[in-house]
């Protein structure tokens, strides 16, 4: 296994259909119309010298050294900027290029450090490589003249250095910042030789508008910018493709490593989520792996005030299936059930309903996308025929309107923003439908067109509004209706949405978006070419979370704006394997593949394959799972890889439920929240120490490759088999591939999946069967998978959760870039230098009329709970509205958050809780006591350390 | 924040300006114009408000000689050094004159009445050496010329 090494063609490849032949050094090519000089060289093998030139960029020609001789042409041209041409002869080699390039060399190495032994990049430096191509020998002007190469080196960055002494200048990561990233956060101090890279007015990185998404250290072709690993660790010797752990827009990167070290993370440029971006979480934050924190050895306890003993995997999962035993003989078969983790794979998390379903013999298994995305599958199956999201993520370059609706993807996707990012630079309109001014509403180069600050809640509201406008303005689009819907639930859908209560008039007043907003986004949406609607969390955890997501499909029905590129309807999910999650059959109702328990054919199938007989009852959801507990009729849980006490909603509630009962099992990596209320601690890997497969927001499998062994002794798939095998079950697997093998044997959308196809393709988007043996980029072409698209009357219903004179102020919740979710990962990581505690964000006026000033601790109360943090004054939130973050355990969101839940699938309401906001000297009661109780449950006994 | 910025003006200067196509040259030249200089705190104003980012903004400012980060002397003398007027010996007199005034390239005197700074070709090469003294061309300098005209700046 080598270091896997990806051909820089030096320019983007071209799109163009025309093809076109021309000669190089006497070989003849044909390619596309529009391919540069330098790229149709590489593709035939032949590498001009290049600096400032490389495929993720836009060519720019000022290094000079890719100059070739045209036929019939003056000149020495640069071949990165100029394209080919029919019948082109080119020459890359001669006499006079060679002089040419050397004087080039010669002139960058006079003000470059002779340091090659010990710098970084050392064995992976362009410079060097290029002095070599070019035969330097000898540097004319010596090295005495003015240099910079005592320029200062700059490492506010946690994660990468910057040397200016040892930069040429190629405005590589200038332009990558632009071009990839779009952050602009780099620019060129000063003009000739006094020219130098800046962050920002001449600032540190760290202080400047730098996002570390590591697209400048990548393109860097010297050791200026460079991984603070590598500079520790030397050069990787071997990598890996593998698929980021982090959220649902699964970018693939190179796991680069050292042995069983990971030296870094570089973004994968045939990754076809990212095509070789990525952000500061994915890129940098993986230390979390060999933390000092990181659970290794099996835990038990028989209470939860007793501290924990360390023992033997043997020893462990024995006490957990005689306890789990235990309990369903004493209260009954459906007394026990487990949770599948979003973070875990395809593999496992199908194991995991697997042994709940043929091993616990019952369907009480469910998973985090109920806190997320469990209306999208409700809703898009019922309009559509299908769980997920319409398009493949490249479908966004075809976009001409984009609609986005309660997501934040600048700090939840980042990669995904900056696709979409670039199409807005491109031209393309923007509408954002977000209480709060995130970025995409206003930030460098982003101007949204429309900005729907809506009063949190009213979703469903201002989407039906934008139908009604579109209906009555006559912007609909009949055929596709009449063509790929049914006309009759049209026309009674349609009859409800003109009613005045939809009309943008009504719902100003109680949205708060004024009705002229409404009446020019529905316009922008319905007369784009092609209109795109990406919504996230801010549009599923109401408690109308399936409605609006009803409301969005209809509204892209009604526009005709599914089944090509360019449109669709897009959640960005949270997990990373969010979607896969759920297509394993997570959920109490569903079979993998979304095939309800009461389905005959489908129990069939299952039983079948697993030789058991089914329960075709539908299980418990977590909720009625915590809900059991405090009954008594609900004793025991199996946690894969979820911290339920910190991430979900009413968080008295969930402890409440978790401390009711007897035997609680997480497996994880940390003690994380819920381990102080578990009896069993499983320890788990991490997604770089097993095989698999994650599914990312757009259906696309990939593969998840295991770089290190895992530090717990066994992957999560593993640790599942161990325990079905101790309640008494016949499930053996050698390898991952062969659970997929499964999978695709049960499922039909899966029927063409293997790891052989993944390894051939690289990745593949579900339906992957006869119908689309190569998978689906695009869904619903043609037709619904459903045949008829459906119209389902949405109805706004306010929630019950309501301001009031005790709790005038509504709180959303949301994320930021540098910190995943509950930041059990990130926190671990040098992220938190960027986020180091949860805010308030509160507006000023608000603010002032409690006396509130910036940076001051102020008491958060709901009619759940209440917790303490400081506030952060800004007119990003409206009045009436403040925000927070949930990635620090401290801060107790979920304290406040109320058990309001989404009507159909009970994804918990945790955008919208009223509360009230006042001042304090500190945190509150509960944060103190759950503090110290934390502290008492973590504790390992001294005993069996020893 | 120099004590000179007044955040009502730099967003009044760049209001004027903002509808023109490519904004940020004439914005930082009115702004140059006003306060003699572009300072961080402008530089960063003018980034929010054209929704630029700094970076950007400061890219521009230092590329250009004739933006100033720092306040120049009340009178500006730019010695052309290209060279036609190399050939006719500016630079002799330019080193007279800055010895004579102890300052280097780019220095102001210490009373604040004179910068002098270098630029690179007037166009006056036919009648060099040439000197621009406050936005004033000036040819034909030999030593005692320069020195007057400097003198007239004092």
């Amino acid at each position: 296994m080598g270091l896997i090494q990806e051909i820089d063609y030096g320019t983007k490849a071209s799109n163009a259909t025309k093809l076109v032949s021309l000669r190089i050094d006497g070989q003849t090519i044909t390619v596309p119309e529009g391919t540069s000089v330098m790229r149709a060289a590489t593709e035939l093998g032949t590498q001009i010298p290049k600096l400032c030139a490389t495929d993720m960029l836009d060519s720019y020609g000022s290094c000079r050294l890719c100059l070739v001789e045209i036929e019939g042409r003056a000149g020495t041209p640069a071949s990165c900027t100029t394209p080919v041409a029919e019948g082109m002869v080119v020459h890359t080699q001669n006499a006079k290029l060679a002089k040419l390039r050397k004087g080039v060399m010669e002139l960058y190495i006079s003000d470059h450090p002779l340091d090659c032994l010990t710098c970084s990049a050392n064995s992976n430096c362009e410079l060097q490589d290029m002095a070599g191509a070019v035969g330097l020998r000898e540097v004319r002007y010596g090295y005495d003249g003015a240099n910079h190469l005592d320029a200062v080196k700059d490492v506010s960055n946690p994660y990468f250095q910057f040397d200016p002494s040892k930069c040429i200048v190629c405005s590589r990561c200038v332009r990558a910042c632009e071009e990839v990233q779009g952050t602009f956060a780099l620019t060129i101090d000063g003009s000739g030789f006094s020219s130098k890279v800046s962050p920002g007015i001449s600032e540190a990185f760290f202080d400047s508008e730098c996002v570390s998404c590591g697209a400048c250290v990548q393109a860097c072709p010297t050791a200026t910018l460079m991984e603070k690993t590598v500079i520790e660790m030397g050069q990787p010797e071997h990598s890996a493709v593998t698929t980021c752990a982090y959220c649902g827009v699964g970018c693939t990167f190179k796991a680069e490593m050292r042995g069983e070290d990971v030296v870094r993370m570089v973004p994968y440029k045939d990754g076809k989520a990212n095509h070789g971006h990525s952000c500061v979480k994915g890129r940098f934050a993986w230390g979390y792996a060999t933390h000092r924190d990181r659970i290794t050895t099996p835990m038990i306890r028989a209470k939860i005030t007793d501290p924990w003993r360390e023992v033997s995997w043997e020893e462990a999962i024995a006490y957990t299936a005689s306890e789990f035993k235990r309990i369903q003989a004493k209260y009954g078969r459906d007394s026990i059930g487990g949770i599948t983790s979003s973070r875990c794979t395809n593999e496992e998390t199908y194991l995991v309903q697997k042994l709940v379903r043929a091993g616990f013999g019952n369907n009480n298994v469910d998973t985090c996308a109920r806190v997320c995305h469990s209306p999208t599958g409700y809703g898009l199956s019922k309009t559509f025929g299908t769980s997920a999201g319409t398009q493949d993520f490249d479908s966004v370059d075809e976009a001409d309107t984009i609609l986005v609706i309660g997501a934040n993807p600048t700090d939840g996707h980042p990669v995904f923003a900056s696709r979409m990012k670039r199409r807005l630079r491109e031209g393309a309109k923007l509408i954002v439908v977000d209480p709060r001014r995130t970025d995409l509403v206003h930030s460098p180069h982003v101007n949204a067109d429309y900005h729907l600050a809506l009063k949190p809640g009213t979703n469903v509201a201002i989407v039906n509004a934008l139908s009604h406008v579109i209906i009555s303005e006559g912007l609909a689009d009949e055929d596709f209706i009449r063509n790929q819907c049914d006309w009759n639930e049209y026309a009674e859908w349609a009859a409800f949405i003109l009613q005045p209560h939809n009309s943008p008039e009504a719902v100003a007043k109680l949205s708060g978006v004024p009705a002229d907003i409404i009446c020019g986004a529905a316009r922008l949406y319905a007369t784009a070419r092609n209109g795109a609607i990406y919504y996230g969390l801010g549009v599923t955890e109401h408690s109308q979370g399936t409605s609006t997501v009803l409301a969005i499909a209809n509204l892209a029905m009604l526009t005709g704006n599914i089944g090509r590129k360019g449109v669709g309807v897009n959640p960005l999910r949270g997990q990373n394997n969010v979607q896969g999650s759920c297509d394993m059959g997570s959920f109490p109702h569903e079979f993998p593949g979304y095939r309800h328990v009461s389905n005959d054919t489908a129990r069939q199938i299952f039983e079948q394959d697993w030789g058991v007989a089914l329960s075709a009852e539908p299980g418990l959801r977590i909720p009625n799972m915590l809900d059991a507990a405090m009954d008594g009729s609900f004793l025991g849980l199996y946690i894969q890889g979820e911290d339920i006490a910190q991430s979900d909603p009413d968080t008295q509630h969930i402890i409440g439920g978790l401390s009711a009962m007897e035997c609680v099992v997480v497996q994880d990596l940390f003690l994380n929240e819920t381990a102080n209320y578990a009896h069993v601690f499983l320890p788990g890997c991490s997604f770089l120490e097993k095989d698999g497969t994650f599914t990312n927001a757009e259906r696309r499998i990939q593969r998840v490759r295991k770089v290190m062994s895992p530090k717990n002794g066994y992957g999560d798939w593993e640790i599942t088999l161990l325990l079905a095998k101790a309640m008494g079950m016949d499930m053996h697997y050698n390898h991952p591939s062969e659970i997929m093998d499964e999978i695709a044997r049960t499922t039909n959308s899966f029927q063409n999946v293997s790891y052989d196809l993944l390894e051939r393709l690289g990745s593949v988007q579900w339906p992957c069967n006869e119908l689309a043996p190569e998978g689906t980029p695009t869904m619903h072409i043609g037709a619904f998978v459903r045949g008829k698209g459906q119209f389902v009357i949405a109805d706004y219903i306010p929630t019950d959760e309501k301001t009031g004179p005790r709790f005038p102020l509504l709180l959303t919740t949301g994320r930021i870039l540098s910190q995943y979710n509950v930041g059990a990962q990130t926190r671990r990581t040098d992220n938190a230098k960027w986020h180091e505690e949860d805010l308030l964000e509160i507006h000023p006026h608000d603010a002032e009329v409690r006396g509130v000033k910036d940076g001051d601790w102020v008491k958060l109360v709901s009619r759940a709970g209440e917790t303490s943090l400081r506030a952060k004054l800004t007119d990003r939130v409206a009045p009436g509205v403040v925000y927070t973050t949930f990635h620090h355990p401290i801060t107790q969101a979920n304290v406040i958050t109320t058990d309001y839940s989404d009507w159909a699938t009970n994804c918990p309401e945790y955008k919208v809780t009223a509360v009230q906001v006042a001042l304090s000297n500190g945190p509150s009661e509960w944060q103190s006591s759950y503090m110290a109780h934390s502290a008492e449950s973590r504790r390992i006994g001294a005993i069996a350390a020893e | 924040m120099d004590s000179n910025f007044k955040t009502e003006l730099v967003e009044a200067i760049i209001l004027a300006h903002q509808n023109l196509e490519g904004p940020l040259l004439p914005i930082l030249h009115s702004i140059q114009e006003e306060f003699g200089l572009i300072s961080e705190d402008a530089m960063r104003l003018v980034a929010s408000k054209l929704n630029i980012t700094r970076a950007e903004v400061y890219g521009v400012v230092s590329f250009y000689h004739d933006y100033r980060q720092k306040p120049a002397g009340r009178h500006v003398l730019k010695l052309c050094r290209a060279e036609a007027c190399q050939s006719m010996g500016s630079e002799e007199n330019a080193a007279r004159l800055l010895a004579r005034l102890g300052l280097d390239w780019g220095e102001t005197t210490p009373d604040g009445r004179l910068t002098v700074e270098p630029i690179y070709c007037l166009g006056l090469c036919a009648c060099a050496p040439s000197a621009m003294l406050d936005g004033e061309i000036h040819a034909r300098l030999d030593a005692a010329g320069l020195e007057a005209l400097a003198l007239e700046a004092l």
